[in-house]
Formats: C-alpha cells, structure tokens, sequence
C-alpha cells in the first residue's frame, strides 16, 4: 500500500543524490498539495529553507513510523507559492527565508521582516546577488484594540543570564492577552558562514548553533555528512556518540527543572540541581575533555576516546543521580507552594502542538508522542532500551515532570551505554572529494527536540549550503498562544519549562 | 525536604575554596587593570550580564557561577538585573548587529566608573563568526575593554579567576 506521501514522492523527480530519505523536484500544484496537506493537521513540517532558486521544504507524513521526504521548487521570477498561507508553523521560516534569501512566497500571510533588522547593511544575503538594501528598520508590532489595555515591552536585553529578545506583552490589569515575539537579535550569519567551508570547520561551526546543544548539532551535522559520504562511523564511536547526547541531555534537563522552581522562587531545588549539574558537566570533561562536550562529535567519529578514569566518574555520577533525583522529584512532589505555580499554568493545547510539530518535552508534555531516537531511530538507539514518558495536560507542570521522567532515561541509557560499549576505533576517514555533489539529511534528538541537519556537498567535498533546524523554530510561536491568559508574573515559568534557544533560531 | 535539610546540616558545603588567581596570564590580566580602578571597585562589583549574539555557551557557565559550587556572592560579586546598578558589563557573543543597538545603550546606561569584559573568544576576536556580515566582531570594536577571558566558553573557574582579577589580591 502506498501512502499520499509515497505518491507525491513518485509524482516529482529525484532532485539531487541524497540520503537517507527522498528527495524529490516537484511543479508547484504537488507543492501546493503538501501545503495543503500540512494545514490539515496530519503531515509535520520538518523544515522549510532555500538553496539558491529552489526552495525545500522536509516533511513527515502521519504514518507509523513517519516516512519522510523532501520537496524541492524552483522559483520563478524571486517567487514561490507560501507554506504558510495553509501552514502557520510555516511562517517564521518563510518570513526568515525571505530575509535570507528575497525569495517572496506569494500569498504569506505576514510580510513583515524576521532576522533582518536593518543593521547589517546590506540584504539577502544568501542570495547569489546580495543586495544592497537592507529592510527597513522600522518594524511595526500587531495593533491591538481594547479599553484598558496596555503594552509591557521586554528585552532585548533581559533580567537575568539569558539570550536576547523582546517580548510585547498587552496586558489587561495582570492578564496578558497577547504577546508578540520579536527575535533575530543574535542572527550571526551561521549559514553563510558554513558556505564554502571544509567538513571540519562546519562541524565546529554546526556545534555553536546553540551552545546548549552542542552535542545534539554536532552529531546531527556529522549524520548528515556521512549520509551524503555513504559511510558509516566506528560502532564504538556511535555509541559514544549516544553517550555524550544522553549527558548533555541530562545536564539541561537537570539545569533547567531547578531552574523553573527557581522561577517560583523555590531555591533548594534549583541549588541542588545546580550541584548535580555541575557534577554531570564535571564527569563529561573527565570523559571527553569539554564540559559541554564541543568538538567532540566529528564526521567520520568521535574525537575523544573514553578512557577508565571517565568510565569511574560516569558511574560515579550514575550513583550519585539515582540517589538524588527521586529525592528531589519527590520535593517538588510535596511542595503545594510551588505546585500552585506549576498546575495548570501556560496550558499548551494538545491540538495545537501537533499542528506545528512541536517537539521535544514541550510536544510530549500536550500529548504528542514523538521522540526521533524511537521513531525515526538512528544507531545506537534501535539496540537501547528506553521509554518516552509522555502527558496530556499540557502546564508548566506536565512539562516539568516529562523532563523529570526523561532524567530517569538518561540514567539508565548511560548504563546500558557502559554495559554494551563495544571496542575498537573512535574514527574513519571521510573522504568527501568524490567527485560528485551529493546531499545529506539527519534528524537528531536534542534535550529540546528535534535538531534537523541539511546539507550540499559540491564535488570538491566542500559545503555548498547547509542549513541547521533548531525545535525552537515550532516551540516559540507556541508560547505567545501558552501565556494567553496567564498573568505576567507567570511568563516566567513558562517561558523556562519552554526553553527555547534564541541563537538556534536566530541562526 | 526534612532530609535535605538536616543532610545539609551535616554534610560539608557544596561551596569549594576560591581558585588563587596566581598564573601568568592572570598576572598579565591584573597588570592591565589600573590600580585606581581597582581602589575604586573596592571588595565588591555589581555585574550586568549581556548577551550580545552568543551561541548561549557563555550564559551556561556564567550561571553556573551562581551556584552553591562557585558561590560568587560570597566575593562580592553578584549579578544585577539592570544596567543602571551595574559597575561592570560582562559581555558574551561577537557582537551581532542585530545586538549593536542595545549593546551600546546598555553602555551608556550603567553609570561611570564602570567596566567591559569581554567573556568568551567570540567576545574577544569575533571567534568563530569573525568574518560575518551579520557581526562586528570583538567587543573592543564597540566598547572600550578592560579585561578579557579567553575559552570557548570560558569555564567558571576561569571565569571566576578573571572576575576575582578585577578585585586585585
């Protein structure tokens, strides 16, 4: 039987060599068939970004598993039809892609700039002719209309230690009825710059996408890399690999529960957490050099060997969470206070996380069951064992405790990891001049979702483009529709069980 | 929470002792400090963090300065939620564009004495993004600097040594 995705896959032509999924050129009826099937609900846009003319978009249908291709148009005159007109996650990325690239999707439904603010001096700057002229600086927020209403302007520049961005919040009293993101302050040009860049460098360049997940952006790049090489790493490699995702995933799961109760000014659980934290950031340098493990993910392998000395300090640390985590889940059980604040505050509907493909535990705390290491696995997880805890109602506490649920997963992957680790070598060569230009896709599972990695190598083995999907891209619009109806004071605990990365999207 | 408490209680604090800022590079650091300057800050500094186009790599170990392990409170150092209380702007990320603006009004809006440190190699060079038509590269192309700590991202005891630094011994 085929599916609808497995037709339109059939309808268009192979576009590129490119693994591991399809990757077909479509006319724009076909496109326009996907769009309408994304609006629908059932089909999850994975990406949308451009290459030159020709605009691509990844999607997986509803099946299970998801199948997954890629649709490929190519623009007439600088335009293309808009995803988002049928597709509202689709609109960040094509307000983006436009910035990026000037190529216009006809009929969007908001034309405003995104990531250009009008400072870099000049536009389109991925587009084969840069032009001069950048947008303009003056952006105009949604107008809003009410008796009593007023407007609570945040950021760029913010309270505490965290990335820029400014948020409009209308408020009624205490209330807020809308807020409005306005983000790109910290773009850095991070595609331009993996433009005409060795396989080396870009993997380091992918690794500060978003520092937070490093680890996660490093190994999506390098899966992405060697699907378009056609080679395979060391097993004892994958497994590292495996290992070094799950630490990182600890760490900020970790970091960030104690950091939500610190937001509900519950500070033993947050000093805690900070102590095992660090404990966790300690034992990944004792294992591989790094604390946050930058660099060490590399096409081809791993670039640090696990030695007996980190061996110890992993099970030192494995020790030390079994015995903390249900102690402190447990307080944050017992403690009505700080419950009161969590409970059913910033409710994501479960209907509205599927229609943008929300991942990560802000997805699976609204219900949507999806982790990419089961359901699109890649190696070493289709030989793990774990589960992927998953809640319906959506607050500020669902997602704490998936979080939670997710640490005690962790700890038993890193034992698995140690007890199944195979011997041997940590890299192969990539030899990526073969003569021919090739494409290559990878989905990872980052702390915070699903990491997309694409790229284009020309025949020389260099990047031709490559282009980095943080979850983040459908987790942001989604806390402007969670804070509706929450009272100021409130934004922050949503905003922390969120987390979402602002230099992964700003790119 | 009973248990943690009185394990609190009895166990030995989290907090470990201060790294002595005594290398050669830190020496280096401090001798570019002026002594005036430092007779001013005196024993305590107010620190405004800001994030001017990092990977958010830094932010991870600045917080992690807060924290019962390092205890950056107990030097004096404490972070403030607004320029206006600040002495010193610790300043992370290659300076987007996008992020000049509000850079330098952050500046202007932290009253004088005040200090720059550039935190982190992207602070320091444009690190890794050097180059970009979307960043203008080291802080000090922007804001004059008084003290830089090199590392990708800096780890909190180099962080930590550097602040201690603007202290003096």
């Amino acid at each position: 039987m085929t599916t609808p995705l497995a037709d339109l896959v059939d309808l268009g032509h192979a576009a590129a060599a490119h693994a591991p999924w399809p990757h077909v050129a479509v006319d724009a009826d076909a496109w326009l068939d996907v769009a309408a099937l994304l609006g629908d609900g059932g089909w999850t846009l994975l990406g949308l970004w451009a290459d030159g003319p020709r605009v691509h978009m990844a999607v997986a249908d509803d099946a299970v598993p998801p199948a997954v291709a890629v649709f490929s148009l190519d623009s007439e005159d600088g335009a293309y039809p808009s995803v988002s007109r049928y597709h509202p996650a689709a609109i960040r990325p094509e307000r983006a892609l436009r910035d990026l690239h000037g190529l216009r999707p006809e009929g969007m439904p908001d034309a405003r700039p995104w990531l250009d603010h009008g400072a870099w001096g000049l536009g389109t700057p991925l587009a084969a002719h840069a032009c001069g002229a950048p947008a303009d600086d003056g952006y105009s927020f949604l107008p809003v209309d009410g008796e009593d209403l007023h407007e609570i302007p945040v950021g760029p520049v913010h309270a505490g230690v965290i990335e820029p961005g400014h948020f409009r919040f209308t408020v009624d009293g205490e209330t807020v009825v809308r807020l409005e993101q306005r983000l790109g302050y910290t773009h850095k040009g991070l595609e331009s710059l993996l433009a005409g860049s060795t396989l080396d460098h870009a993997a380091r360049l992918a690794g500060r996408t978003s520092g937070d997940s490093t680890v996660a952006y490093a190994l999506a790049f390098a899966r992405a890399a060697e699907a378009a090489c056609a080679i395979a790493p060391p097993p004892r490699a994958v497994w590292l690999r495996a290992l070094m995702a799950e630490l990182e995933r600890m760490a900020n799961h970790i970091g960030d529960v104690g950091a939500v109760c610190n937001d509900a000014a519950f500070a033993i659980i947050h000093t805690h957490t900070g102590v095992l934290r660090e404990r966790v950031l300690r034992a990944a340098a004792t294992c591989f050099g790094h604390r946050l493990m930058m660099d060490r993910i590399v096409p081809g392998g791993v670039a640090a060997d696990l030695e007996a000395a980190g061996i110890a300090a992993l099970h030192g640390l494995l020790k030390e969470m079994r015995k903390r985590l249900p102690q402190l889940a447990e307080l944050y059980d017992k403690t009505a206070s700080l419950q009161d604040r969590t409970i059913g505050t910033g409710i994501l509907q479960p209907a509205l996380a599927r229609r943008f493909g929300c991942g990560g535990h802000v997805g699976r705390a609204s219900g949507r069951d999806f982790d990419t290491r089961r359901d699109l696995p890649y190696p070493p997880y289709d030989q793990l064992r774990f589960a992927v805890p998953v809640q319906t109602e959506g607050d500020v506490n669902a997602r704490v405790w998936v979080r939670i649920r997710e640490l005690d997963q962790c700890v038993g992957l890193i034992e698995q990891i140690l007890a199944a680790l195979p011997a041997g070598a940590v890299r192969t060569p990539v030899d990526a001049a073969a003569g021919a230009a090739r494409e290559g896709m990878a989905l990872v599972e980052s702390f915070r979702g699903d990491v997309l990695a694409w790229l284009r190598l020309d025949a020389a083995g260099t990047v031709a483009r490559c282009h980095l999907r943080d979850p983040s891209w459908f987790q942001w619009p989604l806390l402007e529709a969670v804070i509706e109806g929450n009272i100021v004071a409130d934004f922050p605990l949503c905003n922390k069980s969120f987390n979402c990365s602002y230099s992964g999207a700003d790119l | 929470m009973r248990n943690i408490l009185l394990e609190g209680l009895l166990r030995l604090p989290f907090t470990e002792r201060a790294p002595k800022p005594d290398d050669a590079d830190l020496a280096a650091l401090a001798a570019r400090i002026d002594v005036a300057a430092r007779r001013r800050l005196g024993r305590s500094l107010a620190i405004r963090e800001i994030d001017a186009g990092s990977c958010n790599g830094c932010e991870l170990e600045i917080n992690a300065l807060g924290g019962a392990v390092y205890d950056l409170e107990r030097f004096g150092l404490r972070f403030v939620a607004s320029p206006r209380h600040a002495d010193v702007l610790l300043v992370t990320g290659p300076v987007a564009k996008n992020m000049r603006v509000a850079l330098e009004r952050s500046y202007e809006a932290t009253p004088a004495p005040k200090w720059v440190v550039a935190t982190g190699d992207c602070a320091m060079s444009g690190g890794i993004f050097a180059g970009s038509y979307a960043c203008v590269g080291p802080v000090s192309a922007v804001l004059p600097v008084s003290l830089a700590i090199p590392g990708c991202p800096p780890t909190p005891t180099a962080l930590l040594k550097g602040l201690l630094t603007l202290l003096g011994s």
